[in-house]
């Protein structure tokens, strides 16, 4: 059926979390069917920045049929500075849900980690919301002291914080709070920077950890055309006939042995 | 009023199809677009093996464009067909097979393999800027255009379509060689070569280095192109670079082209293709046009 289409969403509130990061409520129908893991892609209102920017899901409340984006401004006259500007009633076109999200019915009854670094955090508070599961540990990774989203994850499980300047938490990663406080799980969910997600595929690898990474890399079309967003995939894959997945069509989320990072 | 094109004997339902590349063999697409409504869909390029395509990032977004540098990845003609063509054949549409290769002989390996199958019309890819062999190497040169030509239409059974490259000094000029080659329509232009800097990381955009200009930034190159081959040869030309409305396609056709392609604007708005149509029937009706070939090339 040819019936899907952009939508032309609804700004229902705007706010600063920290320098740089915002945090955006929508109202859309995507609401009603987004899971943890999924993106968006969000357009500008400027017709000169032509290409979406796919964006992680934070939160979702079916019943109202809202949406939550946090997202980070990347720089001055950027997409994502255009959409800090837009305040409660503006319009913003968008398509989505996009791509397929966590696992999150492999984790039922095991000890878990819910792992997100930097602007790779977002996605987690969706997870950590939706999953059902053993013990619930939520390690999150940030620059600075700025710990966005913190007491909502409270709120959710065991949060264990990592900062890079060492101001709250481990100082480090994500790994490095596992290493310190010696924690351990059965099933890992990982978002955030290649390297962090690298250094948790060798971590999950080694203890034969199942282990779900949600990749990201610079779109286009957003739904598995332009092959513009692949990664190396382990084995040959059999749409592509190579070793390339698509992150927007086949992830964002894959498992962790499937993809080289 | 009849919206129908003929492009080299075969009769498109409407004078729009998506240019290669932008819409895969249209499966991802067939959830927004009624692929039906297309007068025809062109697939993105496919060589005789799979090709795993370029390193990471493959795209980049410049104002009013992008660029990007795929590398054709394909998944080979083999997959291709048992796969890609019965899915599109499932669609009241015209086929145009893209073709890419290294040398004369992969193209010509494509060429002869798809002379079995219920394909449409066949676009050779002589002008990808993203790939070091095969492609752009035959685009930039008219004796080795012609030749090329040449040696494809000894195997094909449809229609080949020459895609022509913006990067040359005079399109003019590869346009009749093609021409000269038996080739039965041209397409232009593909991307421009360009290149993006981030200069905060001091690093290239695209991962290539270069990569292909598209979107509306190229439009007015490409309707200038189009004009030069429509002085230049006899040949239909299947017009593109930047379409994202009716009034891109019109100009287009004025200037020469019977059919035109959308590209980059599937990726921000998936129903540009058919509200183009759309737009060009209201186009017709409104100035009192009968037929689409009434339009093409008015503008001398």
């Amino acid at each position: 059926m040819a019936d899907r289409k952009k939508e032309r969403a609804q700004v229902v509130s705007q706010e600063m979390l920290a320098d740089g990061i915002y945090s955006m409520w929508l109202q859309t129908e995507a609401a009603g069917t987004a899971r943890a893991g999924q993106f968006i892609s969000l357009y500008t209102n400027d017709a000169g920045k032509l290409l979406p920017r796919p964006i992680s899901i934070c939160e979702t409340a079916k019943e109202s049929g809202k949406l939550r984006v946090v997202y980070r401004v990347t720089g001055e006259n950027t997409g994502t500075r255009q959409f800090s500007e837009l305040k409660a009633g503006d319009r913003i076109d968008m398509l989505g849900p996009l791509g397929n999200g966590f696992p999150t019915g492999r984790a039922a009854g095991k000890k878990v980690f819910l792992m997100g670094g930097g602007i790779g955090v977002p996605p987690i508070l969706e997870l950590s919301r939706q999953i059902e599961c053993g013990k619930k540990q939520i390690i999150v990774g940030y620059r600075d002291s700025q710990t966005f989203l913190r007491d909502e994850f409270e709120q959710q499980g065991e949060v264990y914080i990592s900062t890079e300047d060492g101001s709250v938490g481990t100082r480090g990663n994500v790994m490095d709070t596992v290493k310190e406080l010696g924690l351990d799980a059965e099933i890992i969910y990982a978002c955030g920077p290649a390297p962090m997600l690298r250094a948790i595929k060798a971590y999950a690898e080694a203890g034969q950890i199942e282990c779900y990474v949600s990749l990201e890399e610079r779109m286009a079309c957003g739904i598995g055309a332009c092959l513009a967003c692949v990664c190396k995939s382990k084995e040959k894959d059999p749409h592509s006939n190579v070793h390339n997945k698509r992150i927007c069509k086949d992830g964002p989320v894959f498992l962790s042995t499937e993809v080289e990072i | 009023m009849d919206m129908q094109v003929n492009i080299a004997g075969v009769r498109w339902k409407n004078p729009v199809t998506v240019a290669s590349g932008t819409f895969g063999s249209g499966e991802e697409y067939s959830e927004f677009v009624e692929l039906g409504k297309l007068g025809a869909v062109t697939t993105k390029g496919v060589a005789n093996i799979p090709w795993p395509g370029n390193p990471t990032p493959r795209v980049a977004e410049v104002y009013g464009g992008m660029m990007n540098a795929i590398g054709l990845q394909n998944p080979g003609i083999d997959l291709f067909c048992k796969r890609d063509i019965p899915f599109l054949r499932k669609y009241d549409t015209k086929i145009i097979v893209n073709v890419c290769g290294k040398s004369v002989e992969d193209y010509c390996e494509v060429v002869q393999r798809l002379a079995g199958e219920d394909v449409d019309m066949l676009e050779i890819n002589i002008s990808c800027p993203n790939v070091k062999e095969g492609g752009i190497a035959f685009g930039q040169n008219p004796k080795a255009a012609e030749e090329i030509t040449k040696a494809v239409k000894k195997y094909a059974k449809q229609p080949v379509i020459m895609k022509l490259s913006p990067n040359v000094t005079s399109i003019a000029e590869m346009a009749r060689a093609v021409e000269a080659g038996g080739a039965d329509a041209v397409s232009l232009i593909n991307t421009l070569t360009g290149m993006k800097i981030d200069i905060h990381r001091r690093s290239f955009a695209l991962a290539n280095k270069t990569g292909g200009v598209s979107g509306p930034v190229i439009h007015p190159i490409a309707v200038r192109m189009v004009y030069e081959t429509a002085q230049a040869v006899q040949i239909p030309i299947i017009g593109m670079g930047g379409i994202a409305c009716a009034d891109d396609a019109i100009e287009m056709i004025l200037a020469g082209a019977s059919a035109v392609s959308v590209g980059t604007a599937n990726f921000y708005r998936p129903s540009a293709a058919l509200e183009i149509v759309e737009g060009i029937r209201g186009y017709m009706e409104k100035y009192g046009y009968e037929k689409v070939k009434d339009m093409v090339g008015l503008v001398k």
